[in-house]
């Protein structure tokens, strides 16, 4: 069991523990700062915090015995002499660093980044530097990437084969899913089977105008992959090369978190909202649904959430699920917090007054 | 010797004194002054070492053109001021 969340939010880091069997905020970092994503590194136990300080880019701290400590973020090679890039739409692409979100670490020394505009980066020292991974970078479909919820692409997800370090998959907002089976020297791409409604008919099966919401991987069964999708629920049984679209979930298929318990694969939890025009949760009930037989049904959880009035979004890294698969929090854009330590049969609210929550993560 | 202020709101994130360097531009001068100040860099600049989106450069209270090369000429009684642009919000 994990006792300690640290939960992301725009204006601060804040941690929140278990104490003599309740949640409570039990301190904050960086208050004031915005604070988009955090990793803990089980091998070592340090925190890493994405932070985006608007006009002085984006920044990247990693925990010490001493506090935190800047280290470099990632930063985009300097593009070719007399190189112009521009996205689908016509626009200056900048090599440069929008945000980070994705932070990965698997069983090897790597630590995997997934930025806006689209770049992938590794560290293999805990973070002191950073390498873009060209493969992908200046693969040619890559820029057929567009902006999803963010005028650019970016990597969000980041699933490392715990079986093998070298097998790792990522999710594009909007870019499809993408494999590498060598620690990233070479790419395919991957998610036939997923469909795109916003995309024209020659177009709606393409991989590569798949908006992928989230991505994960079950740990015990890395063959399964779930997908929350633009407009829809997805799960792979071949470790991402193909998918089933899981229809007729109620109250909805849209959203964007997914969280899978790490030894039941067919066992996974989503936060509903209408759907993409409409981000608010159905008739103001706010609610999580949870299938334990891969998609072929679902219950609708909602002991201690709100149901009147309840208008959070929660946001991609926004669920987390803890390491033994029982504990569940999620945080939303309107400042709630909610812990479930039954698998999501029931929640208790930390706190409503925390600022719009960006991830929330055991650690 | 150019001198170069930096707003006071960047202080709190990283250490950005006051600086005096040689330089006929702007990039010469900033490259100058973070030779000696490498942790400021990025918060001035972006990955392709042109001013940053929201970020705004004025040479004896002139804005500069330049953003992408930093090319705007500095004399050697300047004062380069580097500030938030309004557009950051």
């Amino acid at each position: 069991m994990t006792d300690k969340l640290l939960v992301s939010t725009r204006k601060g880091l804040f941690t929140v523990s278990r104490r003599a069997g309740r949640w409570e905020i039990a301190g904050v970092d960086f208050l004031g700062d915005n604070v988009t994503l955090t990793l803990t590194d089980p091998r070592d136990g340090r925190t890493y915090a994405a932070l985006d300080h608007g006009h002085f880019g984006v920044k990247l701290h990693r925990s010490s015995a001493n506090g935190w400590e800047e280290i470099p973020a990632p930063a985009y090679p300097p593009k070719p002499d007399g190189y112009e890039e521009h996205d689908l739409w016509g626009r200056p692409l900048n090599w440069s660093t929008a945000r980070i979100w994705a932070l990965a670490a698997g069983s090897d020394e790597v630590i995997w980044c997934g930025t806006l505009p689209g770049g992938l980066f590794r560290s293999t020292d805990r973070g002191q530097s950073w390498e873009i991974v060209r493969a992908l970078w200046d693969h040619p479909k890559r820029k057929q990437w567009t902006g999803g919820g963010a005028d650019l692409p970016g990597i969000h997800s980041i699933c490392v084969d715990p079986r093998n370090p070298k097998h790792v998959s990522v999710a594009v907002s909007t870019g499809g899913i993408w494999f590498t089976g060598d620690a990233g020297a070479s790419w395919t791409l991957r998610g036939e089977g997923m469909r795109a409604e916003y995309a024209p008919p020659e177009q709606t099966h393409d991989p590569v105008v798949q908006d992928v919401h989230c991505l994960v991987q079950c740990p015990a069964a890395p063959q399964r992959m779930w997908v929350q999708h633009h407009n829809g629920i997805f799960v792979s049984s071949d470790e991402g090369r193909t998918f089933a679209e899981v229809k007729g979930v109620e109250p909805s298929t849209f959203g964007f978190a997914v969280a899978v318990h790490p030894g039941e694969p067919d066992t996974a939890w989503f936060v509903p909202e209408i759907k993409d025009e409409k981000r608010i949760p159905r008739e103001g009930k706010l609610v999580v649904t949870r299938t334990r037989d891969g998609g072929k049904s679902f219950e609708v959880l909602s002991e201690g959430l709100p149901q009147s009035h309840a208008y959070d979004v929660v946001y991609r890294h926004a669920l987390a699920l803890d390491a033994a698969g029982d504990r569940l929090a999620f945080g939303s854009t309107t400042g709630g917090l909610w812990v479930s330590e039954d698998q999501g049969d029931s929640w208790a609210c930390v706190t409503h007054t925390l600022p719009p929550v960006y991830a929330v993560r055991f650690a | 010797m150019a001198k170069v202020v930096f707003t006071p709101n960047v202080q709190r994130h990283v250490a950005c004194p006051e600086a005096e360097a040689p330089g006929h531009t702007v990039r010469e001068v900033l490259d100058a002054v973070f030779a000696d100040n490498a942790p400021a860099r990025s918060y001035v600049l972006d990955d392709q070492s042109a001013l940053r989106k929201h970020m705004t450069i004025f040479v004896d209270g002139r804005m500069i053109r330049d953003r992408a090369r930093l090319a705007d000429p500095v004399g050697e009684t300047s004062t380069i001021y580097v500030f938030q642009a309004l557009s950051g919000g």
